[in-house]
């Protein structure tokens, strides 16, 4: 396993390069430079001809490549152009709040789809399944800002549950120590912060799970029925197990493979995919910057961002790989 | 034990968390509890990029400053006229090139240093003494849009710096020597780049230690943690995780106190979460209220203000694209075929009005004495069939994915005026692009455009920040080349006389709708929202809104 592991992280030194220099070359053939967004109707042509010689963006691209290269080295992954602070600051900043969300997200769609899904394979046919199979048909067809605005519309505008907007209520007076505000507040004992993170995050978590969630009910669903029909679960049962053992060591495990596969790969589209939620509720997370970013040719932040979201992505889709292992001792990982 | 696992995992989670809980101290400061009511926690669209307003260029960055710093001279109040900041009174020598600055006496900076005439030369001295990266544009861009360049101009296509000298005369009496005289001496330094900030702080936080490399530009500390000016409010932090900025009251402001404890301006992007948030009382006031959510807002009791306008949006015609546009009869053509008022009256804000000159009528120099071009369609076709112009196509830019504070909603504009040349018998090209880069960039550039949407929001209540931004040079925006109106520019800008200025603004207002190198479409007011207990606050059209008087009704 350990060999493995090893490999694997190897594996991503050649991907980061390849990827590094594709990201490089693609980002400058785009037309226009952040000078024109740091300008904004104020530019005329000389002054952002000066924004990009002070900037070095007129040199050959290889020599600009050469310098991200030395400094990458380095691990320094250079200054944002829109806002002047280091790209690593940048990002340890705003991904902790894209972690707390995904992390809620995955919570609500792994805590109620894999017993959503299951139930409804048991129950094949009946009303639960029909409501079940119905309701991710719908989960998966709204579309996540819409049912993001409804939400806000209906608990934090005219109930008044739930906080609208952003991480946490800005009169309290956080420590801030990882950016994971839910952990700082346990780490510092500030429960009420704690708390109230917690409380910002169940809205957009609520939203940011409908897709998720629908998913993962329907693959088990499917995953459960496909088990139920297998060989060793008769026999199983033939050989006087209790249903209840049947179920959750035969059926259940073997179950699980495809809903874990499928897990990991929505946990990378919610890690760099939660562009809508994190705008609607106003979150703080790297969804929302990046989208700025692309817009506002801010090459270092694109560059900075995009890197260590593939390299979470593998560490990501490496976890699973492992957990493999876990759920069915057949799969060894060599 | 396989059945164990479960529970051997929560197990281990709740040896982890009680091993972080308590692990790592709180920096709470139990005294600064206060009730909620002195707290306003504001609504903004996008975070500052930067707290020294010398480095500063975006609204989100100049609306903090304008709260934590002062400058010699400000807008009076609600409005665009000069009137007393740091400094009481300002006269110009017989030559119009130094001003005299009587200062106020009794001011002290946030760290307790004193404000004096010692403290204006520090700043002045700073931004004109910039080197390396302190000189980018990207740095200084007021600096260098108010005075050009520097005491030592590092990039050879930098003009020569219009400030000169600063002198102390006396504590409080301060003398600004300038290389000319100019349109922009006093009203530009009311803008928020040139606020004054405390020596002491500048020196102790490195302020003008712009560092890294030339694409890798770095604050110093003072930029980014350290503000330290003489205004109502003093900084307290800044939590980019939770995209708020907080400021709280100076009680040893020497003006009227903040009746704020704490200020808090949060970030949210997206207009519609704004006003969502504001609804479920998470903000009390945002600013940029869509133009449809003015009425709807006031209808449910919000404070909503509307700023007077002092912007413009134009058509601009580049005589450089389709050889056509270089005859004036054509340019008259267009503008007679623009039914202005329709689109006023139906896709602009309450009281947006139909712009005659390129300047607002609330900055002295507007002329109601110009060449109108009243709604006209058979004229227009008249006047096309003069210049042989007859089954013209114009290519038409405007751009997508973006609102601006004069143009709310740039497609449903392109789609009405575009109608109305069409009905003169003008073909249509529509050419949509992304606001950054694409649109900005091929509208000021080059000669692939015909007709654009582009405008401007004044920064300071002076003509020539208006219609000297357009015209008073070649440019490929427009397209022309008139020495003759760059002159009649040169002229005006070098007036020092405030009187004579202003007749001179006159005639060019004359003289540019007479040449009519575009059209003047119209004036929107921005508007800004608070909620239904805030009271105190005067819009201004410079967005000067000043939060000190800001308070809940009790």
């Amino acid at each position: 396993m350990f060999r493995f592991i090893v490999r694997r992280l190897l594996q991503l030194i050649p991907t980061l390069f390849g990827l590094s220099l594709l990201l490089f070359i693609w980002l400058r053939r785009l037309p226009g430079g952040p000078e024109t967004a740091i300008l904004g109707e104020r530019g005329t042509p000389e002054m952002r001809a000066a924004i990009r010689r002070s900037m070095g963006l007129d040199e050959p691209i290889l020599v600009q490549y050469g310098r991200f290269v030395r400094r990458l080295i380095r691990l320094d992954l250079g200054t944002s152009t829109s806002t002047k602070r280091s790209v690593v600051s940048e990002f340890l900043e705003r991904f902790p709040g894209t972690v707390e969300l995904t992390v809620t997200a995955l919570v609500i769609a792994i805590g109620v789809g894999i017993p959503l899904g299951y139930l409804a394979a048991r129950r094949r046919g009946r009303l639960l399944d029909h409501l079940s199979v119905g309701g991710s048909l719908i989960g998966i067809c709204i579309p996540v800002f819409f049912l993001a605005y409804v939400l806000k519309a209906i608990f934090s505008e005219n109930l008044g549950w739930f906080p609208s907007s952003g991480r946490q209520d800005p009169t309290i007076d956080a420590t801030r120590i990882t950016n994971f505000f839910v952990l700082d507040g346990i780490m510092t004992r500030e429960w009420d912060a704690a708390a109230d993170a917690i409380w910002h995050l169940v809205l957009p978590g609520l939203a940011l799970a409908s897709i998720p969630l629908a998913i993962i009910v329907r693959i088990t669903r499917a995953s459960v029925l496909e088990v139920l029909n297998e060989d060793f679960v008769r026999t199983a049962e033939a050989k006087g197990l209790t249903e209840r053992t049947v179920r959750r060591r035969h059926v259940l495990r073997n179950s699980l493979l495809p809903v874990v596969t499928s897990i990991g790969l929505l946990t990378g589209g919610l890690l760099s995919g939660a562009v809508l939620t994190e705008t609607v509720f106003a979150f703080t997370g790297i969804g929302a910057f990046i989208y700025d970013a692309i817009n506002q040719r801010d090459y270092p932040v694109l560059m900075g961002f995009i890197l260590i979201i593939a390299v979470v992505y593998v560490l990501v889709n490496l976890l699973v790989d492992l957990s493999y292992s876990l759920i069915d001792p057949r799969v060894r990982v060599r | 034990m396989r059945a164990s696992r479960p529970k051997a995992a929560i197990a281990a989670v709740a040896v982890a968390a009680l091993a972080v809980a308590g692990c790592a101290e709180s920096d709470r400061d139990d005294s600064s509890g206060g009730s909620k009511k002195d707290t306003l926690v504001f609504g903004v669209a996008g975070d500052p990029k930067v707290l020294d307003p010398s480095f500063a260029s975006d609204g989100e960055s100049l609306r903090v400053a304008r709260q934590v710093f002062e400058t010699l001279v400000r807008p009076e109040e609600g409005g665009t006229k000069v009137t007393p900041g740091l400094a009481e009174s300002w006269t110009p020598d017989a030559t119009g090139t130094t001003w005299t600055f009587k200062l106020r006496s009794g001011v002290k900076f946030h760290d307790g240093t004193d404000f004096n005439a010692e403290a204006v030369c520090v700043n002045f001295n700073r931004w004109y003494n910039a080197k390396g990266l302190m000189q980018s544009p990207d740095v200084t861009a007021y600096w260098q849009d108010i005075m050009g360049g520097f005491a030592k101009n590092e990039d050879e296509t930098l003009p020569p710096s219009l400030f000169k000298s600063c002198t102390a005369k006396d504590a409080t009496t301060v003398d600004l020597s300038f290389t000319r005289v100019s349109s922009k001496i006093p009203a530009a330094l009311m803008l928020p780049s040139f606020s004054i900030h405390s020596p002491k702080a500048l020196e102790q936080y490195d302020a003008s230690n712009v560092g890294g490399t030339a694409e890798d530009i770095k604050y110093p500390a003072y930029a980014t943690e350290h503000p330290t000016g003489t205004g109502p409010f003093k900084f307290k932090s800044w939590d980019v995780a939770n995209k708020t900025l907080t400021i709280e009251r100076n009680d040893d402001y020497w003006g009227q106190k903040a009746k704020l404890k704490t200020l808090i301006f949060k970030t949210i992007s997206d207009e519609n979460a704004r006003k969502q948030a504001l609804r479920s009382g998470d903000i009390q006031g945002y600013d940029l209220v869509g133009p449809a959510d003015v009425e709807p807002l006031k209808g449910e009791g919000f404070n909503v203000l509307t700023r007077p306008a002092f912007n413009i949006l134009y058509l601009a015609i580049n005589q450089n694209g389709n050889p056509k546009l270089k005859d004036l009869k054509v340019r008259q053509a267009i503008a007679h075929a623009l039914n202005r008022q329709a689109l006023v009256d139906s896709k602009l804000p309450p009281g947006a009005k139909v712009a005659v000159n390129f300047m607002p009528d609330t900055v002295e120099g507007w002329n109601g004495d110009v060449t109108k071009y009243e709604y006209d369609v058979n004229k227009a076709k008249q006047l096309l069939k003069e210049a042989g112009a007859e089954g013209l196509t114009l290519r038409f830019h405007y751009p997508t994915e973006v609102t601006r504070p004069y143009m709310p909603n740039p497609k449903d504009l392109f789609e009405l005026l575009s109608a109305d040349l069409q009905a003169a018998g003008i073909k249509i090209q529509p050419i949509p692009l992304k606001w950054s880069p694409d649109y900005l960039n091929a509208t000021t550039s080059g000669n692939k455009h015909d007709l654009h949407f582009l405008g401007w929001t004044g920064d300071y209540g002076d003509g020539y920040n208006f219609i000297g931004t357009f015209f008073d040079r070649q440019k490929d925006e427009w397209g022309y080349n008139n020495p003759a109106l760059f002159e009649q520019f040169k002229d005006a800008d070098s007036t020092a006389d405030q009187a004579a200025r202003v007749e001179k603004y006159k005639a060019l207002n004359k003289a540019i709708m007479d040449f009519l190198p575009g059209v003047p479409v119209s004036h929107s007011p921005p508007a800004i929202v608070f909620g239904k207990d805030v009271t105190g606050i005067k819009a201004s059209p410079l967005t000067d809104e000043r939060y000190a008087t800001a308070e809940f009704k009790s």
